[in-house]
């Protein structure tokens, strides 16, 4: 057995295991987008980021791919996780604008603005369809190709695959070309109509929904109880953001 | 081009049939005919069981494999950084006027194929340009013209 920490809670995980799957075992959530049970894990969309070791070393790791290891600190919501989540959701966002998935996403964890340029792929790379082929549904039809700004998912040479057995695997699971947002304002690049709704369709409330999210997010309710040691540093940060706004 | 599948073979034969020597074979392949030959890749595919898209995959993600037939003289203009800032940029659009073609294209005579690279290592040498494994440094615009003789002459 493993022991390591998580949010603060002590935990014990087998070996082998991803933080994800430890994660998930003692219940707690991490929000995921390429991982899929009974699928490997790839790390492409980011989703899963947590913040793992402690003080200046601290780093952000994908947890659907980082293997337990003895002693580890890691923690799942802190405001450097929950902001490199959001523009996660923003750079995939400005891919595929037209994925319900992803504007639930983005609803769901307050990214209420795209600075990118919107590029309509209707993919985002996140190689879910790849796997669902391969490792499911016993096809090698498709796969990525090409590298930079000109990866894609194809079939070789662009044309009708002979090992594709036309199964549908690959649609079910992406997440990019199954639902489209049906929202009322579905055409604009963020929809976010889930928020403004009464009542949400949303099973989470964040800070967006929070009474003080205009007036400068305090971040109290997702902020973890400071440690010790830092807990002077977090006062000044905080009093600092505070002077910033 | 007529692929023949024991030309093929024999590039594969080379490797001992093994798998992780395929970048090595579509090497061979490219040196062969000048591209990756679609045909050539399903030889490579059946013989070795590797899936075809695995195949088109490594092929498409490195500059060096090209998919479409290319021309018989290769002109790769350096457009690194260091390459960049002393020019690369103005000799690049000067071959592109010369030959009629684009980066990344063939001409119409099948002579010369003109493409691109970010950075060959040898940046104190800039702007550097590659025509058949011959490398120019410190070309200028006014030294296009000479470079493209050279080579046009020697297939003669
Ligand atoms: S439909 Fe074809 S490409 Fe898609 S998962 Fe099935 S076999 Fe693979
Ligand atoms: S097509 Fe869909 S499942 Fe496949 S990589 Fe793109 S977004 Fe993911
Ligand atoms: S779920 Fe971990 S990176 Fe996508
Ligand atoms: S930038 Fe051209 S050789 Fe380095």
């Amino acid at each position: 057995m493993i022991n390591l920490k998580i949010n603060g809670l002590e935990v014990k995980a087998e070996e082998g295991w991803t933080i994800l799957e430890t994660a998930k075992f003692y219940g707690l959530e991490i929000p995921t987008l390429c991982y899929k049970e009974g699928l490997s894990a790839y790390g492409g969309c980011r989703l899963c980021l947590v913040e793992i070791g402690e003080g200046p070393k601290a780093k952000l790791a994908s947890s659907c791919t980082y293997p337990v290891e003895e002693g580890l600190v890691v923690r799942t919501d802190t405001r450097r996780v929950i902001e490199t989540r959001r523009m996660m959701i923003e750079l995939m966002l400005s891919l595929a604008p037209n994925s319900k998935t992803i504007q639930d996403l983005a609803s769901k964890f307050g990214v209420t603005k795209v600075r990118f340029k919107v590029r309509n792929e209707e993919c985002i790379l996140c190689g879910l369809c790849v796997r669902m082929c391969a490792e499911q549904m016993g096809g090698r039809a498709i796969g990525f190709q090409n590298r930079g700004h000109k990866r894609k998912i194809s079939t070789p040479f662009d044309i009708k695959s002979e090992e594709c057995r036309l199964c549908g695997g690959c649609m079910y699971i992406c997440p990019a070309c199954q639902l489209k947002c049906q929202g009322p304002e579905a055409d604009t690049t963020v929809c976010n109509a889930c928020l403004t709704m009464d009542p949400t369709c949303l099973d989470y409330y964040d800070e967006l929904q929070c009474w003080m999210y205009n007036v400068g997010r305090c971040g109290t309710c997702v902020r973890e109880k400071p440690e010790k040691s830092d807990s002077k540093e977090q006062a000044q940060k905080s009093k600092e953001k505070q002077k910033n706004a | 081009m007529e692929v023949e599948e024991l030309k093929i073979k024999s590039c594969i034969t080379k490797y001992n049939y093994e798998k992780k020597a395929l970048i090595s074979i579509l090497q061979d392949i490219q040196e062969e005919y000048n591209y990756l030959p679609q045909e050539a890749l399903n030889i490579v595919s059946k013989t070795l069981g590797i899936p075809l898209i695995d195949i088109v995959g490594v092929a498409t993600f490195y500059r060096a494999f090209s998919l479409e037939p290319r021309g018989k003289h290769l002109v790769t203009v350096c457009v690194g950084t260091a390459c960049h800032i002393r020019g690369a940029p103005n000799i690049l659009e000067e071959f592109e006027r010369k030959l009629n073609v684009k980066a990344g294209k063939t001409t119409g005579d099948g002579q010369f194929s003109l493409e691109t690279v970010a950075c060959l290592g040898c940046c104190a040498i800039g702007p550097v340009v590659i025509v058949d494994g011959n490398y120019y440094a410190q070309t200028s615009i006014r030294k296009v013209d000479a470079i493209l003789k050279k080579h046009r002459k020697k297939k003669k």
